[in-house]
């Protein structure tokens, strides 16, 4: 039975994983605007070829990063 | 003073795509799209054009729309969508789909904006545009590699109007105002966070966050959907500030700047914080009901004491971080609550959780049993779903607007050389001379120096004719002036100006205090009573008995029992839902609490116009021989040339079936009239004197209405505009039905010549008030609170803002619910002021499903408590008993609500397809 100990604290730390994961996703701004990244991901790459293809695209601003001064959020 | 229209081509396109928006319209809906599921696209592509109106006759451009359109929405913007929540995507690819349709109604549509394109057409390939402006566009866009934005949505554009006057911008370089538009200001980079209302699509997100191809100097760049925010980083070295929004403004993209200091930091922390304390809280909530489970089952391997010991100390933890972080508002509230010396309902909820907490720990430490822990986190879990259920209000609705949110941020100086350069408003000094153009807001008190002017107060007044001034009178802030250009010398400071003394009023000072009267605590103060008074007399009864155990035990579970969860989401979710329902029917509430205040109002105050009369939308009936199509068309096309509202309601009455025609030699005199040469005939349309003047003879045997427009065709007298201000159409319906419960008054800004109409509608009771100054009205409001009486105040524009601050619910009327408003407590749309019987009907209701609830939850108590005073209270029943008394309490105010919504009777025309 004392196996089951281990398996309950097991458990209970990957559900403190999961807590962890939340909390980051909020103090990163994830929860702050929830409408504009399901637009964003219609939009492609800045060229007149057909949407269709690009639209897959992962990362979310196309423009340069390297000119942020602050971090986001 | 006469004035020539020189660029008559724009007058005329600007105009002419309200009345074509129509058609447009019809095609629109005639797509295979369901109507409600194409509403909000549709919404977004009216409000497309909506901006770029700004400048030219707002008053007609909104007329135009609302009236040739009886069946559907005006420019209708945002916060409806806010309410519906996520705009259809699929909606976006239908529309994408029927791009062909279109452009094969009658006029081909610009490839650009969808407008109709006038003839000759702009062509360029198989794309014609509507105007110069949105060709440049055009080309510049797909010159840049930016094509796809015309594949994302169909004609996505914002309408170019005109290309702005170069440097129109350039005050924004000022340090001062500079520093105070930035986020963030670095030698190199810098970070800027613009409100712009025009984003309205896909297409919009897209192109604004790839403003770099445009500009190298732009940085990365994120929107904010459903804030119509655009924060953008830019290279401080290759680019200004001003340069960035000159950018933005020729896209049509224009930033609405306001130099105000949001409180965004503020706001995104207390959002984060409680979505973590909710996080939190359900998480402590599964994990220990789990743990609980086996305890409750009483199965037999999990009933040894090393598990035992285990889980209650492992519930025991995870319920800490519950306990300090996810309570730690109502901890804070009880405080404040005790200090104040009055008990809020957070004193017997943090009661409750120290009791649970306390007699738990020492059950678990003691090897006694389980403790309540579980109950006590679905307590908190479910406590903070119903907080952020009510705070999940419209945030993009302004309900705080103050006057400087009406003003320009910069005015037109003219220097000693003679030259002219934009200031910012702060810089402006008693003595300068400013240009004012069509259309441009008085942002100073000042004397007028060159020109006429006719200037609208009905910002200021509610006066809806405009006033005709001449050289050397005082002009007020906050008139618009509405012909040519004219000079002015300020002669006073912005900020002493009568509108500002006005607003500098101790009304706009006081917060208001309704903590004190909101149903839930006024209930709470007697429940907290009863529940202190059983629990300790249980505690002094068993002690009595000598069963001192027994009465700790008593003292405690009548605690945990009686911890007013149900109470505590009873009005949160009946307000919270009742709220929600009205903003879906076109009534947007500053909170939820106003539901409350509406239901006890029980007098009425309305303002004349803009409020029962529609300032410009009324219909201007002619009398006089009959006109026939062609001279209609004639009388529309010169009307809708000039912007004096009584022109743009004669313009928008003939608009239905009729093509507007070019007008030649079009001349206006300022308070005479308006003259013009149609398809070889002359066509006037004015004062009878200023007809007279003109050579015309009145023809005698004609009708003579009070407030009339006469028309001449060819030098011939036909008849005449009757132009009073015309009463909403249920209005006498409304009144009637108010009556018998409320006590009406009507405070007008107007001259009393509608006096005798308007006592004949109101009967002999009601209270009518003409020529009333602000200030008057917000001492009317003042006098009948005086007097014991909770005041509704209905009213448009900045001269009832004093009165809807001060009374008890201060009702704004908007003609288009993104345009400004005055701080208020409800925002309604026009449509609806004829409703508001039923909407305070149905708030009464709201207000009476709160007290229910909280009867059906007192019952829930009442049963525990009687449990909990024997001393009986077990670990399950408290499991079982909490959450079920909650989830009731939810599902009926819920429901409820919405049935009486359902049942309420008024719907926004606009928003219900």
């Amino acid at each position: 039975m004392s196996v089951l100990v281990i398996l309950i604290l097991a458990s209970l730390g990957l559900a403190l994983l999961f807590l962890a994961a939340f909390i980051w996703s909020v103090q990163t701004g994830q929860f702050e605007d929830t409408t504009t990244p399901s637009l964003r991901i219609l939009g492609g790459d800045p060229d007149s070829s057909p949407p269709a293809i690009k639209s897959l695209r992962t990362k979310s601003s196309p423009c340069p990063e390297k000119t942020n001064p602050t971090q986001t959020d | 003073m006469v004035k020539q229209v020189a660029d008559s081509e724009t007058n005329l396109r600007s105009v002419s795509k309200t009345d074509k928006r129509k058609q447009h319209r019809i095609a629109k809906t005639g797509m295979a799209t369901p109507p409600e599921a194409a509403m909000p696209f549709q919404k977004h592509a009216k409000k497309c054009a909506a901006p770029g109106k700004k400048g030219k006759a707002p008053a007609a451009a909104t007329l135009l729309i609302s009236n040739s359109l009886p069946a559907g929405p005006p420019a209708k913007t945002g916060p409806l969508m806010a309410v519906n929540g996520i705009l259809n995507i699929s909606t976006a690819r239908k529309r994408t789909g029927s791009a062909g349709q279109r452009t094969d109604s009658r006029t081909a549509a610009c490839s650009h904006c969808g407008e109709p394109c006038p003839e000759p057409l702009i062509a360029e390939g198989r794309n014609s545009f509507c105007c110069r402006g949105c060709r440049t566009v055009y080309e510049l866009l797909t010159g840049n590699g930016l094509g796809l934005f015309y594949e994302l949505s169909e004609q996505p554009g914002v309408r170019i109007r005109k290309t702005p006057p170069p440097h129109r911008w350039a005050y924004l370089d000022e340090p001062s105002l500079r520093e105070r538009l930035l986020d963030f200001s670095g030698p190199k980079t810098s970070r800027v966070t613009f409100h712009v209302p025009a984003i309205h699509c896909v297409a919009c997100v897209w192109l604004l966050e790839n403003l770099c191809h445009l500009n190298p100097g732009i940085g990365q760049a994120r929107v904010d959907f459903s804030r119509r925010e655009l924060a953008l980083c830019f290279d401080t070295q290759a680019l200004k500030l001003s340069e960035v929004v000159e950018l933005l403004d020729s896209l049509g993209y224009e930033p609405e700047l306001t130099l105000e200091k949001t409180d965004k930091p503020a706001v995104q922390t207390r959002h984060r914080r409680q979505w973590i304390q909710i996080g939190l809280a359900g998480f402590a909530f599964g994990n220990i009901m789990l743990l609980s489970l086996p305890g409750y089952f009483g199965l037999d391997s999990f009933s040894a004491p090393v598990f035992q010991r285990l889980f209650g100390w492992l519930s025991l933890g995870l319920a800490l971080p519950v306990l300090t972080i996810s309570a730690a508002d109502y901890w804070s509230s009880a405080r404040l609550a005790l200090r104040q010396k009055r008990l809020t309902l957070e004193v017997p909820i943090s009661a409750g959780l120290a009791a649970i907490y306390a007699q738990s720990g020492f059950e678990i430490m003691t090897g006694r049993g389980g403790g309540y822990l579980d109950s006590m986190c679905g307590l908190v879990f479910f406590l903070l779903c119903g907080r952020a259920f009510q705070q999940k209000t419209h945030e993009r609705l302004a309900f705080d607007r103050d006057f400087k949110s009406f003003f320009p941020l910069s005015a037109v100086r003219k220097t000693s050389s003679g030259t002219e350069e934009h200031v910012a408003l702060c810089h402006l000094s008693v003595g300068d001379r400013l240009v004012l153009r069509h259309g441009e807001l008085l942002p100073a008190d000042a004397r007028l120096e060159e020109g006429t002017a006719l200037i609208d107060y009905s910002f200021v007044t509610g006066e809806s004719e405009p006033a005709v001034n001449n050289r050397g009178d005082h002009l007020y802030a906050g008139g618009r002036q509405m012909a040519g250009a004219i000079e002015v010398v300020t002669v006073k400071p912005v900020s002493q100006s009568y509108l500002t003394s006005l607003w500098n009023h101790e009304a706009f000072q006081k917060p208001r205090s309704d903590d004190f009267t909101s149903l839930t605590n006024r209930y709470s103060r007697r429940f907290t009573r009863v529940v202190l008074t059983v629990a300790f007399g249980a505690a002094v009864f068993w002690a009595a008995t000598g069963q001192p155990w027994r009465g700790l035990k008593a003292f405690n579970s009548v605690l945990i029992v009686a911890c007013p969860c149900a109470l505590a989401l009873a009005a949160p979710f009946a307000l919270g839902t009742a709220h929600r329902m009205l903003a879906q029917r076109g009534v947007f509430l500053k909170n939820a609490e106003v539901v409350e205040r509406m239901a006890r109002v029980n007098a009425l105050m309305f303002d004349k116009t803009g409020t029962l009369t529609t300032a410009a939308g009324g219909a201007a009936e002619f009398t006089g021989t009959p006109l026939s199509t062609a001279e209609r068309s004639w009388t529309h096309s010169l009307a809708r040339h000039s912007a004096h509202p009584h022109s743009s309601r004669i313009a928008s009455q003939m608009a239905d079936d009729i093509q507007a025609m070019p007008v030649t030699g079009f001349c206006e005199t300022v308070g005479g009239g308006i003259s013009g040469l149609i398809e070889g005939h002359q066509v006037l349309l004015g004062s009878m004197s200023w007809l007279a003047s003109q050579g015309i003879h009145p023809d005698r045997a004609l009708p003579k209405a009070s407030s009339s427009v006469s028309l001449a065709i060819d030098g011939l007298h036909r008849g005449s505009f009757d132009v009073e201000n015309n009463l909403r159409p249920r209005t006498e319906l409304l009144v009637k039905s108010l009556q018998p419960r409320y006590s009406l008054a009507l405070l007008s800004g107007d001259n009393d010549r509608q006096r005798s109409r308007f006592r004949g509608l109101f009967g002999a009771e009601a209270e009518l008030l003409f020529n009333q100054s602000p200030l008057d009205k917000l001492n009317q409001v003042r006098r009948l609170q005086a007097a014991g009486q909770t005041v509704l105040m209905v009213g448009d524009g900045l001269n009832d803002a004093g009165a809807l601050k001060q009374s008890d619910v201060g009702v704004a009327v908007v003609e288009k619910t993104g345009s400004f408003s005055p701080a208020s407590d409800v925002i309604l749309e026009a449509g609806l002021v004829e409703h508001i019987d039923k909407i305070l009907g149905f708030s009464r209701r709201a207000a009476l499903i709160v007290r229910v609830s909280f009867g059906i939850s007192s019952a829930y108590n009442l049963v525990g408590v009687g449990i909990a005073a024997a001393g009986l209270l077990s670990p399950l029943v408290c499991a079982v008993l909490m959450p079920i008394s909650s989830i009731t309490v939810v599902l009926f105010a819920c429901g409820a609500t919405r049935w009486a919504a359902g049942r309420a009777g008024f719907a926004n025309p606009t928003t219900q397809p």
